[in-house]
């Protein structure tokens, strides 16, 4: 009575092939990730040592090591986050939260996602003109941090959001009617619950603007510098070009040098992104929906 | 003379856009009493409750006319205060919506709202969370997780949690709106049972598909068709002697 017909073993025949195909895929997906770390750690590896990381390059950038860019991309990271977190934050609270559905709004989140569209050599050509030369930043730690600031504004806003809109509208309802403000409401009942999904956007964004290196060269970062930057108005090396500078503008560096220092920033990155996912699962786990 | 109504509205008339949802409504609904809305589905039930504490009008296309009185002032003169006429009129939803925060705290947030950056001690706040929940019927099935999750409440439980913590505030109108839909027959039994035990303390307007419901749990009623109110009489006459034929109709099961 419930043998199998032969339709049944056809469904099971197909239902078989697509979930090697697509297992396929997925491995597919996963294996290049594996080699280019693989490959990095292997060639990179031996030159990474402590002094490695703490010393400056010497020899005409052969030699030595890497302290002022990887203080650099710390430096530079940073002053972006400050830059664009709170606007970002803000902006999109106001417009998850506050603003009516209308035509400026509409606009606003075309700007965004245009914005989000716009190719970092642009986003450092706006840099140059504005922060560099309009504001007279000169090419400083902060003019290329506010180019990196504007070039992640529209990702945060666009994560921001979609972590404040997966908070049930019930509960915004159920507080209005309680008589709480709008910012009650917000600060007592959305936030606390889209906190981890806000931070783990920012923290994505984070690890994406440290490997940036187009709105960074020509805004504030140097190809070498013999001293470490003390303020926000001085140049500063960082990762992502000393890298592309040792590949190809320097004859003579040795073969595992570039390799090194693509390991430690590719390091920096993923340290980052698996605070995001810690942050993640703990914050989740306090969440009580 | 009589006492000031509860509620009272006075050819209330309310659109969505160019569509008329509410015409003519004028009503008074008395003090301490359960007053039940029923109609047909889209006739305007949950409209006239979401005018009575004005959340209607967050939609930005709403436009009303007519008065709206609550104890006798007018609650949509300029100076009136939305939060604190929330905090008067209360209302429960047809799906429990307690918030995701813990029992203590679901209980405590209007108190807290109410009392503004105060710090509020703890004995005092436990005491309001006690009465509230003793209130309710809830305090013994949850007084040893007062911590825990509301969202790990039965359905019944959320709903009760939902109607307690209205009372810190001390509110004079609870609006229902449909609060046992969405609950089994067992939870809808002690829901009622719950609203019914409330009567006296609160002036409580219920809107129920539910004509048993309507029948046991309310003391007067409100017969609404298409955005009318066809009648508005004692429950028990209303039931036995309808006055109007839409009225028997509807109550026999004739339509919606
Ligand atoms: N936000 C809205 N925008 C436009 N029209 C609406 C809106 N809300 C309700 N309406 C319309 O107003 C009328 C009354 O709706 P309401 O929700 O008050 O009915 P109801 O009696 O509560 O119905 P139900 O028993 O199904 O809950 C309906 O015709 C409905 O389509
Ligand atoms: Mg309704």
């Amino acid at each position: 009575m419930f043998s199998s017909t032969p339709l049944d073993a056809r469904n099971k025949r197909i239902q078989n092939r697509v979930r090697i195909l697509f297992g396929l895929m997925t491995v597919l997906l996963v294996l290049p990730v594996l080699l280019i770390l693989g490959l990095l750690v292997y060639k990179g590896a031996p030159v990474i040592s402590l002094e490695f990381l703490l010393t400056s390059p010497t020899e005409g950038m052969t030699a030595g090591g890497i302290m002022p860019a990887l203080l650099g991309t710390i430096w530079l990271v940073s002053v972006a986050l400050l830059v664009s977190v709170p606007v970002g934050v803000a902006a999109a609270i106001f417009l998850s939260e506050y603003a009516r559905d209308n035509w400026v709004t509409r606009v606003i989140n075309l700007a965004i996602i245009n914005l989000a569209g716009v190719p970092s050599i642009v986003h450092a050509l706006f840099g140059v003109g504005a922060f560099v030369l309009f504001f007279r930043f000169g090419t400083s730690i902060l003019a290329a941090s506010l180019t990196l600031g504007i070039m992640t504004l529209p990702v945060v806003i666009v994560s921001t959001r979609e972590a404040l809109q997966a908070v049930p509208h019930a509960f915004r309802e159920a507080c209005w009617a309680m008589g709480a403000t709008r910012w009650q409401t917000i600060w007592r009942v959305v936030l606390p619950n889209a906190v981890s999904g806000i931070l783990t956007g920012i923290i994505l964004e984070v690890s994406r603007t440290a490997g940036e290196t187009a709105p960074i060269m020509f805004t504030g970062a140097a190809f070498f510098l013999p001293y470490l930057p003390v303020s926000v108005y001085d140049q500063t090396m960082a990762l992502s070009l000393h890298l592309f500078v040792i590949s190809t503008q320097v004859p003579g560096v040795p073969e595992a040098l570039p390799f090194g220092v693509a390991l430690v920033l590719i390091a920096l990155v993923l340290t980052m992104n698996a605070t995001s996912i810690v942050f993640r699962t703990v914050l989740r786990r306090r969440r009580k929906w | 003379m009589a006492e000031t109504p509860a509620i009272r509205t006075d050819r209330l008339c309310l659109w969505y856009r160019t569509f008329q949802a509410l015409h003519d409504i004028s009503l008074d609904i008395e003090q301490g009493r359960i007053t039940s809305l029923i109609g047909p589905s889209g006739c305007g039930k949950s409209t006239l409750l979401r005018c009575m504490n004005r959340i209607v009008e967050r939609l930005p296309y709403v436009r009303i006319t007519g008065g709206i009185e609550v104890l006798g002032h007018d609650v949509r003169a300029p100076e009136v205060e939305l939060l604190q006429l929330r905090r008067q009129v209360g209302m429960v939803f047809q799906r429990p919506n307690p918030l995701p925060l813990s029992i203590r705290d679901n209980v405590a947030f209007t108190y807290r709202l109410q009392r503004g950056t105060q710090r509020i001690p703890r004995p005092e706040l436990d005491e309001v969370v006690e009465a509230a929940l003793r209130e309710v019927l809830l305090w013994d099935a949850v007084k040893d997780r007062l911590d825990d999750s509301a969202l790990g409440l039965s359905l019944e439980e959320q709903q009760k949690l939902c109607i307690a913590r209205l009372l810190p505030v001390k509110p004079a109108v609870l609006l229902m709106d449909e609060p046992c839909s969405a609950l089994d027959p067992a939870g809808t039994e002690a829901v009622e049972e719950l609203i019914w035990k409330l009567r006296g303390a609160y002036t409580i307007v219920i809107v129920t598909h539910n004509m048993a419901q309507a029948r046991r749990a309310s003391e007067s009623c409100i017969f609404m068709l298409m955005g009318r109110v066809v009648e508005h009489r004692p429950t028990d006459e209303l039931f036995v002697a309808p006055q109007h034929p839409e009225t028997a109709d509807y109550i026999e099961g004739r339509y919606g």
